[in-house]
């Protein structure tokens, strides 16, 4: 049987390379891959797209993907949050967006996860009423369905999803803690490799409560146990 | 000018929209004034909290020192944790939201127009803006509340003929509670329900940028 436990970020990272596009889930600070996201920034990987809630946060205390963007290493961004919350707060991707470093999608929060779930689920497209009427819809492909108008939306695939849980067993079957899931599971679904760092041991198959899985293993190819700090980020 | 004239807190902007979420909703609140609604609720009203963090029927703010890191809202604030609540993944929490089951949320605006067009996600001269989960919940509420100042910081009405700032939805504002006013959007146009004390319907129509419908009598805010 193929294992999926690596005993390294490095290692679980080592093959990824250039250009590709990789899904970096949370939400605020909550459920943030950080050990996988320093893992790659070491590890070098560049012209990368990004598919991510947020660009980064200001003052982040851990890494978050405004590493890899304040690095060069992204070329370009699919996000629902990019500006700072004040015009004084100015995110590395702020400052480099304004200076035609970076490119950027701004996709709403929702019509984000649902094209995540989309790519997961092998669905081609699908129409939704969020964005009719903005900016962001113009261009797009209108369609009333009874009496009401539909934007068509495309799905959003990756090379590879990191994925933060709180529990795994060696079969890839995931826990999420809180409101820690948010982007976790959808991300998993929609990534062709999904790695995952996860906060407790990994343990055998049947020690987790079946009925009560969040990601099912078969959305998963590796995983990795976040060392005590401060080889591991704990934020 | 009306200038000079105090205007309402806060507090009071969130204590008048409270009255509106109705007993046993389920509602959204955005970040800003609406998140201080939650404070203000009646007494013996029950609402249910849903959030875009993937949390539904949360509580209160964490206290100092209680914060648990995997538990926050919408704005990135920490949560207490308290019975009945239920999480989900962003998918299922929008899906929540699109699919018609949240039957209120409260949005800050930058602009309302006469029509209930919402603009609340890009102000043109900062750049890139924040959508989040706002179109969304424009599109996908069953009520949309804004609760927000009358003016700008120049003192320019933020309830405009049409707006001029890039739109988050279109025709979704339903009811505006600002610091001066309860404007409620009918067929026939923005009617100018309630006035905050001292203010007279006049001086409100001034510092709005679309016409009113004044009735004969306009209420003080009701609270």
């Amino acid at each position: 049987m193929r294992n999926k436990v690596y005993q390294t970020f490095d290692e679980a990272v080592a093959d990824i390379p250039d250009g590709v596009t990789i899904m970096f889930p949370g939400f605020g600070g909550v459920g943030v891959p950080r050990n996988l996201i320093a893992a790659l920034h070491r590890q070098g990987a560049k012209g990368l797209t990004g598919i991510s809630n947020n660009a980064g946060v200001l003052d982040a205390k851990a890494p978050d993907v405004g590493t890899l963007i304040e690095a060069g290493r992204v070329k370009k961004m699919y996000c629902a949050f990019t500006s700072p919350t004040h015009p004084s707060r100015v995110t590395a991707f702020v400052r480099m967006f304004n200076n035609n470093e970076i490119e950027a999608e701004t996709v709403p929060q929702g019509t984000m996860a649902e094209r995540i779930r989309a790519a997961g689920a092998g669905i081609g497209a699908f129409y939704t009423p969020t964005s009719v009427g903005t900016e962001l819809a113009e261009g797009k492909e209108h369609r009333v369905i009874n009496g009401r108008t539909y934007v068509l939306e495309y799905p959003l695939h990756a090379d590879y999803a990191f994925i933060r849980a709180w529990k795994a067993d060696t079969y890839g079957n995931l826990q999420f803690r809180l409101t820690q899931r948010n982007f976790n599971p959808i991300m998993a679904m929609a990534a062709k490799t999904t790695i995952v760092e996860v906060e407790n041991d990994v343990v055998a198959p049947g020690e987790l409560e079946p009925d009560a899985i969040h990601v099912p293993g078969v959305y998963v190819q590796r995983i990795v146990r976040i060392p005590p700090a401060p080889e591991g980020i704990w934020e | 000018m009306p200038e000079e004239k105090p205007r309402l807190e806060r507090e009071v902007i969130a204590l008048r929209v409270a009255k509106e979420l109705p007993d046993g909703g389920y509602v959204n609140l955005g970040i800003g004034i609406p998140t201080l609604v939650s404070e203000f609720l009646p007494e013996g009203k029950t609402v249910y909290y849903h959030s875009e963090s993937g949390v539904l029927n949360y509580g209160p703010l964490a206290s100092e020192g209680q914060e648990d890191i995997d538990l926050i809202n919408a704005g990135g604030q920490f949560l207490q944790p308290v019975p009945g609540m239920a999480f989900f993944n962003s998918a299922e929490g929008f899906a929540m939201i699109r699919g018609g089951h949240v039957d209120v949320t409260v949005l800050g605006a930058h602009q309302v127009g006469a029509n209930g067009d919402l603009a609340n996600w890009m102000l043109p001269d900062r750049g890139v803006g924040n959508i989040g989960g706002a179109m969304d919940l424009a599109a996908g509420a069953k009520q949309v509340i804004v609760a927000m100042e009358h003016t700008d910081r120049q003192n320019q009405p933020k309830i405009v003929s049409e707006c001029t700032y890039p739109i988050t939805g279109k025709a979704c504002v339903t009811l505006i509670v600002t610091d001066l006013a309860v404007i409620r959007r009918t067929t026939q146009g923005l009617v100018l329900e309630e006035v905050a004390p001292g203010w007279t319907p006049e001086e409100v129509q001034v510092l709005t940028g679309a016409t009113l419908i004044i009735p004969a009598e306009v209420k003080e805010y009701q609270l």
